[in-house]
């Protein structure tokens, strides 16, 4: 089934009768040539990946709950490509280009807006490390624009300018930036991937990697054992305990971020806004809802909601930073499971095991990496060699000290990022 | 959340630094390796479920605690302070 402006005037004009499931929901077959743990976002648009651009067939994407219910389909949706270090720098790059041809590839409407993000500065200091970061994204091949204030003032008129603690100098714009609706590119890249045969199998739990003589095996399931060539841990969150089904420990602690959405509004924020000196970030939705968020509660949480004293933190910043929200009611808030690195940065690479794949360490800036981290990770699957945009995110980089990306020079240790 | 501090009782999370997984108490030799110095810095258990961690009590005491806490339900089942949790 193709979609088309045809095919869209043609069931709205009959009933919507004609739509069909958009993936099979296939048994789970004993054996197959790649197995992927984790139908997030990264799982299924390395399956995707594997198929479309490496001509693999037999591979199925094992989802311990629903397609799209992981952090997914949680985040706050923001796609951008202005980070600062080699390694990162062209990651994200290789990641915006795949986004900017996403709808076409898939024949989805992933909503791709490039409404552009702005990174607010308060002081000469932030403006000179804005100046700099500019400049690195400029050199990788992206855009960036240094804002003064009254340049930042022609975009977000409705900012308290003179804040007493955090007056606005200005503001980074990085107009490639902006945001997507995150469930339809779960959607998209599954709908993608079962159309190349790969076998979408959900409410199938990994319980177990069978490794023999350093090589793996298969995995076991909630459904059953599963044998495979090669296996891709892909579980975000979870990556602590399925690594630690194939015995490794990993340089992860995962924490909660939490995000809220307001009440639909009229247009109000056509950017990505971003307040970090108040640990704030704030876009409006098509449907007109006001998506925001801020820091991690600063824990070690599995629970998929947090507590109330980061609540309090973001509406605060929200408050400080536009005041004209200050009305507007809060519908939800939520929580996601992080899988958080030392250095802030991921990690795509073989294991010490043999045909065990490894993507992780994602942090709260996983959902832009969805094209970049399922094509990458394909191409390390399918050819045992990184790809030049993935080839600096390396696991042994914690061991070795050598080649950490923290990107926000406070130290490559847990709880700082 | 609230901690409840041997020294000062119970008080809200606010008053608290995490600093994270109680293993930075068993800190190794200088000359222990790179595969220790792995281990400690960097690699973690991550459990979802009981863990034993390491907080500060910023606002208050200024003692650091070691902490049972579930990171699945965030119940605290036992406080101690760090210098008692070593020996
Ligand atoms: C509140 C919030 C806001 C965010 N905002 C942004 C943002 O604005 N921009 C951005 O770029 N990123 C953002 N992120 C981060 C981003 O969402 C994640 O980094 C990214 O989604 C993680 O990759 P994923 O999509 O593959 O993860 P997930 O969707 O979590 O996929 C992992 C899957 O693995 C499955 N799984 C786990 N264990 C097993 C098992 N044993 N067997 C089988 N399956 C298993 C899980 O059920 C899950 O479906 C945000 C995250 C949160 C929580
Ligand atoms: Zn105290």
């Amino acid at each position: 089934m193709r979609f088309s402006g045809l095919k869209v005037l043609k069931e709205g004009l009959t009933g919507n009768k004609g739509w069909k499931p958009h993936w099979r929901d296939p048994e789970p077959k004993s054996e197959y040539d790649i197995v992927i743990i984790g139908g997030g976002g990264h799982g299924l648009s390395t399956a995707y990946y594997l198929a479309a651009e490496h001509g693999l067939k037999n591979i199925a994407v094992l989802e311990k709950g629903y397609i799209g219910g992981g952090n997914v389909g949680r985040n706050t949706t923001i796609v951008r490509a202005n980070y600062f270090l080699p390694g990162n720098s062209e990651f994200y790059s290789h990641s915006l280009k795949l986004w900017e041809g996403l709808e076409e590839e898939l024949n989805y409407n992933v909503m791709h807006s490039q409404r552009g993000l702005i990174n607010l500065f308060h002081s000469d200091g932030q403006r000179d490390a804005f100046a700099r970061r500019g400049n690195a994204m400029i050199n990788q091949g992206d855009d960036a624009i240094l804002l003064d204030r009254e340049g930042v003032r022609k975009h977000l008129p409705y900012l308290d300018f003179d804040n007493v603690r955090f007056p606005v100098f200005g503001g980074l714009l990085h107009p490639r930036g902006g945001t997507a609706r995150h469930d339809a590119v779960a959607w998209g890249y599954a709908r993608g991937a079962d159309q190349r045969g790969v076998d979408l199998i959900q409410n199938c739990e990994v319980t177990g990697i069978d490794i023999d003589n350093g090589k793996v095996r298969g995995v076991q399931t909630s459904r059953g054992a599963i044998r495979a060539k090669k296996v891709a841990i892909v579980v975000a969150g979870r990556s602590g305990q399925v690594a630690a089904m194939a015995g490794m420990r990993l340089p992860i602690e995962s924490h909660v971020l939490q995000a809220f959405v307001s009440e639909g509004l009229k247009p109000v924020i056509d950017h990505v806004v971003s307040f970090g000196m108040g640990h704030f970030y704030i876009s409006q939705s098509d449907k007109g809802g006001l998506v925001f968020g801020g820091d991690l509660d600063m824990y070690a949480s599995y629970a998929a909601r947090g507590n109330l004293p980061l609540v309090e933190h973001v509406m605060e910043a929200g408050m400080t930073l536009m005041p004209m929200i200050g009305k507007a009611k809060v519908l939800r808030s939520w929580g996601g499971i992080m899988d958080m690195t030392p250095d802030g940065s991921p990690i795509i690479d073989k294991t010490d095991t043999e045909g065990l794949y490894l993507d992780c360490g994602w942090c709260y800036g996983g959902f832009k990496a969805v094209p970049g981290s399922g094509n990458c990770l394909a191409h390390l699957i399918a050819t045992d060699r990184p790809h030049p945009a993935a080839a600096k995110l390396r696991l042994d980089r914690f061991r070795s000290g050598v080649g950490l990306m923290d990107e926000e020079g406070t130290g490559a240790q847990h709880n700082l990022h | 959340m609230r901690i409840n501090c041997p020294v000062c009782g119970e008080r809200d999370r606010r008053e608290f630094y995490y600093k994270g997984a109680a293993v930075a108490l068993e800190r190794p030799a200088p000359d222990a390796g790179e595969a220790a110095w792995d281990e400690y810095v960097h690699l973690r258990e991550n459990p979802a479920g009981e863990t034993r961690e390491l907080w500060y009590h910023e606002s208050g005491c200024n003692g650091w605690l070691v902490v049972t806490r579930n990171t699945v339900s965030h119940e605290i089942s036992g406080v101690e302070l760090a210098s008692e949790a070593r020996s």
